[in-house]
């Protein structure tokens, strides 16, 4: 094995990698603050690609305003869809509450394509899509952009819990009634995680739709969020930084050295075999904290 | 009104002891058999292989799941794979020359197996992480089969079922095969019926209320869960074989993805957790509701001169099941068991509300 090819893949991989991060975030943000695993984390980021091309093609508005103004409509989506579904399921067993998420999920994937049809469609941020050449290695010039973004939103959301508004959110994370008897709305801090859940997703959903472009695969990304939320350990934000390049690399490895051997496809495989192992060795992931039960 | 109390004296514990105590309802279970057994002579050929096959199928499939989300709490979002490795077991099985009746016992042995080894994460696990773990294990098994030539059956991937017969009775013809599944359909159903009435089904029903508290009961939790898992994953590989043998007929790795297990999912939420007659009324309306919008949807845009969009239908079945599950856990979490059971409560003092039951 060449070790271009392997310097190659692992770089691209790193940058995908940082691309899935931004998805599992808001995952990992729904999660330490209220304690529910959100199923629907790949069909909102697919949701938030629909909307922006939504809104720069149906609408007419230009690229620069469409993103924002999406991200804000999905901020208020994620408030929505907290305040009149999730807010019922209280104190219903956790089996209630992650076939609530999955029932968005499904129907989400239904609705946007039953609406705006499911060819696939075009959503132009103007990033180049020409490769870059460093010395012998041959990067993907969109990812590597992509990337860097997520990176920078997700270092963003570690500044973030360092704000007033961020240490109120990590209170509700840790103790939701030891914060509800100091005076902190424990509701609206879980209504703005699914926001800012809604958000990151959005984020994501146009990074992933510049590149491969919109349609409902786009819900896919679940599953890689899945497998970086798990290894990162479901409430560590640093975690999902370290977990995503984690398995960007391994996935970009895989395709890479696997695919040649089994025919193709294990790319699919990857982040379901990361969740597996991380579960069956180390349950609470890399970086997560280890839930005492008592009876 | 119908189902009346009154006048039923028990003299004997097992008159007290039987499944269904008021004469009403034995009656409805009598009668609904007797159509059930009838169907083939009674209806159109189409309705019986198109409709009510698929019915007791699915049906079956979704008892299996429920015993393990409804009994026994375990989170379990890759039950498709447990149907296609019963499926393709059994099927490889009856091309080997095995014939069905041992085939099937041997693909519901081979699920069981292979789906109590990933369940055998329950035990370190459960909630959102057994639900991450048996949803990973839909994504490996979909890989292995299809990437496995000798299992899913080289290039084209599609692998014929060969002609077999049952106790000696070849099933060809919509008749035999409909009365297979019905079979099959009628032993799962009086099993779960029995199950809670058994220190296994109690074990189970500990276990989901609180797992912690069950062990200190005296349960062991790691038999029961690894049993729960068997038990299930054994139905599923049966159900998975009757589903090839009599329905599909030619396998093909696609027609047990994630799809498959979101579907049977649905049809225990919409129908109700932990209830026997639920998986029947989810089942129906799962299976037949985007059926019936899109014929719906098809008699209005005739009538009304509206054109639809041809996507817009195809992606009609998904609303429809997202849309039923979100309201069904929103607003009747017991599912369509608990519509009917509150129905038949309110009969069974009519018309004096008030009494007690």
């Amino acid at each position: 094995m060449d070790w271009i090819l392997l310097a190659e893949l692992s770089t691209n991989g790193v940058f995908v990698g940082l691309m899935y991060a931004l998805v599992s975030l808001g995952i990992v943000l729904i999660y330490k603050t209220s304690g529910t695993a959100n199923l629907a984390q790949g069909a909102i980021a697919m949701t938030g690609g629909y909307v922006t091309w939504a809104l720069a093609t149906l609408v007419g508005l230009p690229i620069w305003l469409a993103i924002p103004v999406a991200l804000v409509t999905m901020f208020g989506f994620g408030l929505l869809m907290e305040r009149i579904a999730l807010r019922r399921m209280i104190g219903q067993p956790v089996i209630m509450t992650i076939m609530l998420t999955l029932g968005v999920e499904i129907m989400l994937r239904g609705v946007l394509p039953g609406v705006f049809g499911a060819a696939v469609k075009r959503l132009d941020i103007g990033m180049p899509q020409q490769p870059l050449f460093v010395g012998e290695l041959l990067l993907n010039r969109s990812t590597m952009i992509g990337g860097s973004i997520s990176l920078l939103l997700i270092l963003l959301s570690l500044f973030f819990f360092n704000s007033r508004f961020g240490v109120v959110m990590r209170a509700v994370a840790d103790d939701q009634t030891a914060s509800w008897s100091v005076g902190i709305r424990v509701e609206r801090a879980i209504a703005v995680a699914w926001g800012l859940a809604a958000v990151s997703a959005t984020a994501a959903g146009v990074l992933w739709g510049s590149t491969q472009g919109v349609d409902w695969s786009l819900s896919l990304l679940l599953i890689k969020a899945l497998a970086i939320a798990i290894l990162g350990g479901l409430d560590s934000i640093p975690g999902v930084l370290i977990a995503g390049v984690i398995v960007g690399v391994a996935e970009s490895l895989a395709t890479g050295v696997l695919d040649p051997l089994v025919g193709g496809g294990s790319r699919d495989v990857v982040a379901a075999v990361i969740i597996l192992v991380t579960l069956l060795l180390k349950p609470h992931g890399l970086f997560g904290r280890h839930h005492i039960e008592r009876v | 009104m119908f189902y009346r109390r009154a006048g039923i004296r028990h003299t004997r514990y097992q008159d007290e002891r039987q499944l269904f105590p008021l004469g009403f309802d034995r009656g409805l279970i009598i009668a609904v058999l007797a159509i059930l057994l009838a169907a083939p002579f009674l209806f159109d050929r189409l309705y019986v292989s198109g409709y009510l096959l698929p019915w007791l199928i699915w049906t079956s499939a979704a008892l299996g799941l429920n015993l393990l989300m409804g009994w026994s709490g375990q989170i379990h979002l890759g039950y498709g794979a447990v149907m296609g490795i019963g499926a393709y077991g059994s099927v490889h099985l009856v091309r080997l020359g095995v014939p069905l009746e041992i085939a099937m016992i041997a693909g519901g042995l081979l699920s069981a197996t292979i789906g109590t080894m990933f369940g055998g994460a329950a035990l370190r696990m459960k909630g959102i992480y057994l639900a991450m773990a048996t949803l990973a294990m839909q994504y490996v098994v979909d890989f292995v089969i299809s990437h496995s030539s000798v299992i899913s059956g080289g290039s084209l991937a599609t692998l014929q079922v060969p002609p077999v017969s049952f106790l000696g009775i070849p099933l060809q013809g919509e008749v035999p095969t409909y009365y297979l599944a019905l079979g099959v359909c009628f032993v799962i159903t009086l099993f779960m019926l029995n199950v809670r009435r058994t220190s296994f089904g109690r074990a189970l029903a500990a276990l989901r209320e609180k797992d912690y508290a069950a062990q200190i009961l005296g349960i062991s939790t790691f038999r029961y869960k690894l049993l729960a898992f068997w038990v299930s994953s054994f139905i599923g590989g049966v159900v998975g074989s009757v589903l090839a043998v009599t329905y599909l007929r030619a396998i093909s790795p696609d027609q047990f993805h994630i799809e498959l297990s979101i579907q049977i999912l649905a049809m225990i939420i919409v129908g109700g957790l932990g209830s026997v007659l639920g998986p029947f009324f989810g089942t129906a309306l799962i299976l037949f509701a985007p059926i019936l919008l899109n014929n719906l949807l098809g008699f209005t845009a005739g009538t009304f001169g509206l054109s639809l969009p041809i996507d817009l239908r195809a992606h009609l079945p998904l609303m429809a099941y997202g849309a039923l599950v979100i309201g069904f856990l929103l607003y009747e979490p017991l599912g369509l068991a608990k519509i009917y059971a509150n129905f038949r409560n309110y009969l069974l003092v009519w018309p004096f509300r008030h009494a007690q039951r």
